[in-house]
């Protein structure tokens, strides 16, 4: 039995595949924040005086808000001056020549993201994030051939500043939340992507976000901006190395669906959850929000969510435009002594809008996993129709499972539909797998993968496979 | 003949509770053995402990299979090895097909006996091969394991599963429970069709009927946890008979 349990304890610590560290040189600034941190941030992004004066109104209001609690999350008090805001891998090389770190180009290939073109996934473009700066973008000649912008948030501000200045900050205001307004006043980079009028993209675009140095918060800031009559289908993957302590990736993702287009946000979250006695792990505190402002447009969000110490996530529609649709597809999955709260909210304001909601939670270890959702129906909203399914799936029985709708209806035409279900892999399921010869922990897998495959089905199929494998690794030591 | 099982003075609990008291019995390579007797005398608790159902504890006795010690062996080692359980109630698994886990087991057998995993063409073929020998529809191979499916499906399954991981020992545990004439017919032609010479079966039931289609060698009576008596298949006329009141009564103290 011992040597079992040694067995398992191992996986469980294994599990974790991207945990290590890359030896890069990477300028830190000094831990805290304040104004000067604000300019010097913004001064080294040698960014337009408007930006600045967002970033310091948003800090400003920020020191006025207090941390959310209503979430069902144990989150431990965070020093929020003992966090470095801005680390740069790039920087010391940047002053010799303009060729990025070998160390660098060799972490994205180990994570499975070559950066050189010719190695590349085929149909899809990276833009590699560390820390807080982008490391490069590829395929952006050919995109900009089509007329698409596909680079950096940093870079967009410089070359772009109009489109930028135009629509940032108008889906996620900075008053928002509390996270959203520190998002504002210290984010990073970012991507930033611009599909013009009736323009299909022609590939996957993609951005891949690493934490690398240590004590640093990461702080993205993506926006979306798909013109009339356009396509884009945008994936999002995370990690980190293993540490002991915390750290903070507190995220904005804006994304803005113009008449008759379409945009697929697909995530595959895989933040260093922490190891198996709840040390460590990413703090993941995000606010994804998406507006449906034209008729007909289409906003999906796929997400499956497998890291974090502490997921705090509601990716929304707002269905401004009439006959316009939101779907929110998700796989939340917790072990050892992981929080996820996430959901979503569908704000339906146009007439004919239609949303889906897809919610597949599974908690295993000691873990807590929370649905949270918002349907609300605005006065106006004729014929409005959500259909919503939250189902929970528990392994073991020290963790928990939560399920919080809310529905907030204000016009009699609406059909709403919540259907819920919790259920249990069960000894004689895994028995019966035993007996066909399949071990415990692949039956899991198994059965994990087929509870989430109605979301699973909705992601690229590069990104499907990674993610079915990602569910049974997570889960490895899941049972003993 | 060489020994392909071989239990000796089997005692088992579940719950605390002693079901099986003392069981031997040796089962020959090629042998169709049956094991017939009234409810609750311990007939699912011998299936369910040679296959190493996690309830059940053994308490005495030893278990040899192809010369091993079966009760070392973990329940996937012994799926490996060549044994098979046609469960009475087959549990259903939402949302995994019947294609990916028949992959599944495939491929952890081939794995164990260190051989590469089956491609997917040459699976496909296999699954086509064995669903026709059972009448299994393609229709029921996508869906779910079990998921919806009536009793007699289930039980069809189930001999699918044994047609494609060809075990050296099946046991089948009421195989003939729920199901009508028809559907009876079908699974036990599938375990005819099934029948090599090398293969062994343990056919666990209640009644007789579904020996009229699956021919005993041996006939064995289970009745209080002990193998009370053991004789050729004409026991089983007797049986149906006489039922299983004389059985009681000669062991009745």
């Amino acid at each position: 039995m011992k040597k079992k349990d040694n067995i398992l304890k191992k996986i469980a610590n294994k599990a974790y595949e991207f945990g290590f560290v890359s030896k890069i040189k990477t300028e830190v600034i000094e831990k805290g924040l304040n104004e000067d941190v604000i300019r010097l941030i913004s001064g080294k992004k040698n960014e337009p005086e408007w930006l600045l004066e967002f970033r310091l109104e948003a800090y400003r209001h920020w020191l006025t808000m207090e941390m959310p609690r209503w979430a069902h999350l144990d989150i431990p008090p965070i020093d929020y001056q003992a966090i470095s805001y801005y680390a740069d891998p790039l920087k010391k090389n940047k002053e010799k020549n303009k060729e990025i770190d070998p160390e660098l180009m060799k972490t994205f290939e180990k994570l499975g993201i070559p950066l050189e073109e010719r190695l590349a996934l085929s149909g899809t473009a990276v833009d590699a994030v560390m820390d807080s700066v982008s490391v490069k973008t590829t395929f952006k000649e050919e995109l900009k051939e089509k007329g698409i912008i596909f680079c950096s948030m940093s870079e967009a501000v410089q070359e772009y500043p109009d489109l930028v200045r135009r629509y940032l900050g108008t889906v996620v205001n900075y008053r928002d939340n509390f996270y959203a307004a520190l998002n504002t006043a210290v984010f990073s980079d970012g991507s930033f992507v611009y599909i013009p009028k009736g323009v299909r993209c022609p590939m996957e675009l993609s951005t891949y976000f690493r934490i690398n140095a240590a004590n640093t918060g990461q702080f993205e800031r993506t926006l979306i901006v798909a013109d009339d009559d356009s396509y884009v289908s945008y994936l999002e993957g995370c990690t980190a190395p293993m540490r002991d302590e915390n750290q903070l990736h507190a995220a904005i993702v804006e994304i803005v669906v113009n008449n008759n287009a379409e945009v697929k946000y697909s995530t595959v979250q895989n933040w260093y959850p922490g190891d198996s006695e709840g040390k460590g792990g990413v703090y993941n505190f995000v606010t994804k929000r998406g507006d449906c402002r034209g008729t007909n447009s289409k906003l999906s969000w796929t997400q499956v969510e497998t890291g974090s110490a502490i997921t705090w996530k509601y990716p929304s529609c707002i269905l401004r435009g009439d006959n316009s649709q939101g779907e929110f597809y998700s796989v939340a999955l917790t072990n050892n002594f992981q929080q996820a709260d996430t959901g979503t909210k569908m704000i339906h304001l146009g007439k004919n809008t239609r949303s889906t909601i897809i919610s597949k939670g599974i908690s295993a270890g000691r873990s807590q996993n929370s649905y949270r959702g918002l349907v609300r129906v605005s006065k106006n909203a004729e014929g409005a129709r959500n259909y919503s399914q939250c189902d929970s799936l528990l392994l073991g029985d020290k963790c928990g499972a939560h399920t919080f709708p809310y529905m907030d209806i204000h016009n009699n035409s609406a059909v709403i539909e919540h259907e819920a279900t919790t259920s249990k892999i069960s000894e004689d399921q895994l028995f019966y797998c035993n007996q066909r010869g399949i071990g415990t922990e692949e039956a899991i897998g198994l059965i994990v993968n087929g509870y989430a495959k109605e979301v699973l089905n909705k992601l690229p199929m590069e990104f499907a496979i990674e993610a079915q494998k990602l569910l049974s690794v997570s889960l490895e030591g899941a049972v003993g | 003949m060489e020994n392909l099982l071989e239990i000796r003075n089997l005692h088992a609990t579940i719950d605390g509770k002693e079901i099986l008291k003392g069981i031997d019995l040796t089962v020959k390579a090629g042998e169709v053995h049956a094991i017939m007797g009234p409810n609750g005398s311990g007939k699912s608790t011998l299936s369910n402990v040679l296959v190493g159902h996690p309830a059940y504890t053994v308490t005495e006795g030893e278990v040899y299979y192809k010369g091993k010690n079966l009760l070392e062996l973990s329940p996937e080692d012994r799926s490996h090895e060549g044994l098979f359980l046609s469960f009475q109630y087959p549990v259903e698994i939402p949302g995994v097909s019947i294609t990916n886990f028949m992959r599944a087991a495939i491929n952890a057998k081939r794995q164990y006996l260190g051989q590469e995993p089956m491609n997917a063409t040459e699976f496909l073929k296999v699954m086509r091969e064995k669903r026709a020998l059972v009448n299994l529809d393609s229709k029921l191979a996508n869906r779910s394991v079990n998921e919806g499916f009536s009793g007699g499906e289930k039980k069809r399954n189930e001999i699918f599963q044994m047609a494609m991981l060809e075990p050296t020992l099946s046991i089948l545990d009421e195989t003939d429970s729920g199901l009508d004439i028809d559907a009876l017919r079908i699974v036990a032609e599938g375990v005819n069709k099934l029948k090599r010479e090398d293969t062994s079966s343990l056919v666990i039931t209640h009644y007789q009927r579904l020996l009229d289609y699956i021919k005993p060698d041996i006939v064995h009576v289970l009745y209080n946890g002990r193998i009370v008596k053991t004789a050729g298949p004409e026991l089983v006329m007797e049986l149906e008979e006489r039922g299983y009141d004389w059985i009681k009564n000669e062991n009745r103290q």
